[in-house]
């Protein structure tokens, strides 16, 4: 059996480990365009902070290719598949064969038509380690640096400059930054500590034109008429699946290249897994990308597995994001900011003085979402309770407690998380 | 594998399974040194919780999961599973960004705020059986082989 895998980042690897649960035989090509070994992409705005070093990228043990017998091509871009002839074309004009294809190409920066930007030198994107490498680069001659997007990657791009001792400004479009995770509360709690931090954060404003003359940049130009004088630009504005390469590959691609619940595409032997992948949502059970780290690696799995013809099923992408902005951690999971909050039930506490905010959303005594700022110990117990749609009833009016714990559930529970009964492998 | 289970109705709440674990992971495995001298006191991989002033009580711990949810939301590789099933976080490479702390469905990771650093049971790899089972006065946690749940 010849599994081929596009892509060499977190999907990748989940999807190895789950051929290898399988078959121990068949021959994995891993084929990658960038130039690194797998690497933690969300580490990379702690290199360009300097928060660590490049040896920490890594995010293998170092022998994980050999051990699972991976034949790995980096600087290689596959740019068509042939579904009939079951084979992918590479950038240089090779072909490689295969039985079964996972497609885990993750998303590309999107770059939307911005006045002014075109023929400027710096204007970044921020997504890869040869894109922290390149503002690191040229760090020693920047001072003054505008982040449009105040999502989760312009944020970090935002940290890791600021860790420079540079000037930020972030222009946001919506009312509040990191609005995909977090509801108004705390968005607020997390902008009045990077303002306080000296971060100049803008929302509902966006960039309009990008001033200067020739290659240099002098400066941008808001919606609202404000004027923010920059040397730098970067563009965090989101991610578009990488899928180009699929045309006429009869590989159907909505938002996302679209998954069954063993990630299997719309044509049969073909694999997608992670940010290019759309598959089914955990609550609604539509189809929706899901771009975070944790799902790319159970997606990958979910493929793997079903590629060696393993048995398991993806149980739904379930939103999660772990953030710590300035000092502040914030989990989120789940639904945070329901568009009907009449059909849940919201439970929340506040004290934005110390940076401390709790939202808990529940719907017919069901966890289904839960927003934590500050103190976010043990919140991985309320990712439990929404995937095993716990009745939340008898403990309620514990949830916002910051001790909340296994105590507060029933004593059932207990006894099948951590009894010793009958556990016997 | 041989993983720690909990037997509830057991547990006296002393705590001792926490002092247990803090002395093996502290720099001179001594509770009086770890607990008063050391600069950055170690934090118990096991958690009691208690309720009622103590009337109910059990220690908490990782499962070693066959399928562990903190190694997949582990964003720097630090989390790895060794042949034996043991689920292990590699300090110098993790970057304390509490992915395994939002993702791990048993509360088990906890966060060493002094260091930055995540915190989880490693099942006293110096030792045959675990420090806070060793160090339980009345049995209440066990070591032996089992499965997950
Ligand atoms: C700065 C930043 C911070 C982030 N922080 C977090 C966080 O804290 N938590 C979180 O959950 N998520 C975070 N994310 C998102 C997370 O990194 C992604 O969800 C995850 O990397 C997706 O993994 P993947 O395997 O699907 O794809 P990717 O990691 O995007 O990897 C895809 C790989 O495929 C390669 N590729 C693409 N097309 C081709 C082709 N045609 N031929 C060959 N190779 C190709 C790409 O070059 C890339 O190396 C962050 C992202 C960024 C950019
Ligand atoms: S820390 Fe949690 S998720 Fe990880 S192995 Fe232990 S119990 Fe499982
Ligand atoms: S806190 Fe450390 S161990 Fe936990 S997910 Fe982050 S890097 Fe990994």
């Amino acid at each position: 059996m010849n599994y081929v895998i596009i892509g060499n980042s977190v999907a990748a690897v989940g999807a190895i480990r789950g051929i290898r649960g399988v078959d121990e035989q068949g021959n994995i090509t891993v084929i990658s365009r960038e130039r690194h070994i797998a690497y933690g992409r969300p580490l990379i705005s702690y290199l360009l902070g300097g928060l660590i070093t490049e040896k920490r990228m890594a995010y293998l043990p170092e022998d994980f290719y050999e051990k699972n017998r991976v034949n790995l091509l980096l600087d290689a871009e596959v740019v068509g598949v042939d579904s009939a002839r079951k084979q992918v074309k590479l950038a240089a004009g090779d072909t490689i064969g295969f039985d079964k294809l996972l497609i885990a190409t993750g998303g590309d920066p999107f770059v939307p038509p911005i006045e002014g930007l075109a023929g400027k030198d710096r204007i970044f994107t921020f997504t890869t380690w040869d894109d922290a490498e390149k503002l690191k680069g040229i760090a020693a001659d920047m001072e003054r640096v505008v982040v449009i997007g105040g999502g989760l990657i312009g944020l970090k791009a935002a940290e890791g400059i600021h860790l420079l001792g540079k000037q930020i400004s972030i222009v946001e479009l919506a009312d509040r930054i990191l609005s995909a995770a977090f509801d108004r509360p705390a968005g607020r709690v997390v902008a009045k500590k990077m303002k306080a931090n000296g971060i100049d954060v803008i929302t509902e404003d966006t960039v309009v034109r990008i001033e200067g003359d020739g290659a240099r940049i002098s400066g941008v130009t808001l919606k609202s008429g404000d004027y923010i004088p920059c040397d730098t630009v970067v563009v965090a504005i989101g991610v578009r699946p990488a899928a180009g390469f699929l045309k006429g590959s009869k590989v159907e691609v909505n938002r996302g290249i679209v998954v069954n619940d063993t990630m299997e595409t719309s044509v049969k032997g073909i694999y997608a897994a992670g940010d290019v992948a759309e598959a089914s949502d955990f609550f609604s059970g539509q189809k929706n990308p899901m771009p975070i780290w944790p799902d790319a690696y159970i997606q990958g799995d979910v493929a793997g597995t079903a590629m060696a013809g393993g048995k398991k099923s993806y149980s739904g992408g379930l939103a999660m994001n772990s953030i710590e902005l300035f000092k502040v951690p914030t989990i989120s999971m789940g639904i945070t900011n329901p568009v009907e909050p009449k059909e849940f039930d919201i439970l929340t506490y506040q004290d934005a003085e110390n940076y401390q905010y709790r939202k808990i959303v529940l719907q017919e005594n069901r966890l289904v979402g839960a927003v934590l700022v500050g103190q976010v110990d043990r919140a991985g117990i309320f990712s439990g309770l929404i995937r095993e749609k716990v009745d939340v009833t008898p403990f309620k009016e514990q949830l916002l407690d910051p001790d909340f714990g296994f105590i507060h559930l029933t004593k059932e529970i207990r006894s099948t998380l951590f009894a010793p009964y009958g556990k016997v492998a | 594998m041989k993983r720690i289970y909990t037997i509830e109705d057991a547990c006296i709440g002393c705590h001792l399974c926490e002092v247990g674990c803090i002395t093996e992971h502290s720099q001179s495995k001594d509770p009086i040194r770890a607990f008063l001298h050391e600069q950055v006191r170690s934090i118990s991989r096991c958690t009691v919780e208690e309720l009622d002033g103590g009337v109910i009580s059990l220690s908490t711990t990782c499962r070693h999961c066959d399928e562990p949810d903190c190694l997949r939301a582990c964003i720097s590789g630090a989390i790895q599973k060794n042949d034996a099933g043991v689920v292990r976080i590699d300090t110098e490479q993790c970057v304390g960004c509490w992915s395994c702390v939002m993702a791990c469905p048993y509360g088990a990771v906890q966060r060493n705020l002094a260091k930055k650093k995540a915190n989880k049971c490693d099942l006293c790899p110096d030792r045959k059986s675990p420090a806070c089972v060793d160090a339980c006065p009345n049995r209440a946690l066990v070591y032996k082989e089992g499965s997950q749940k």
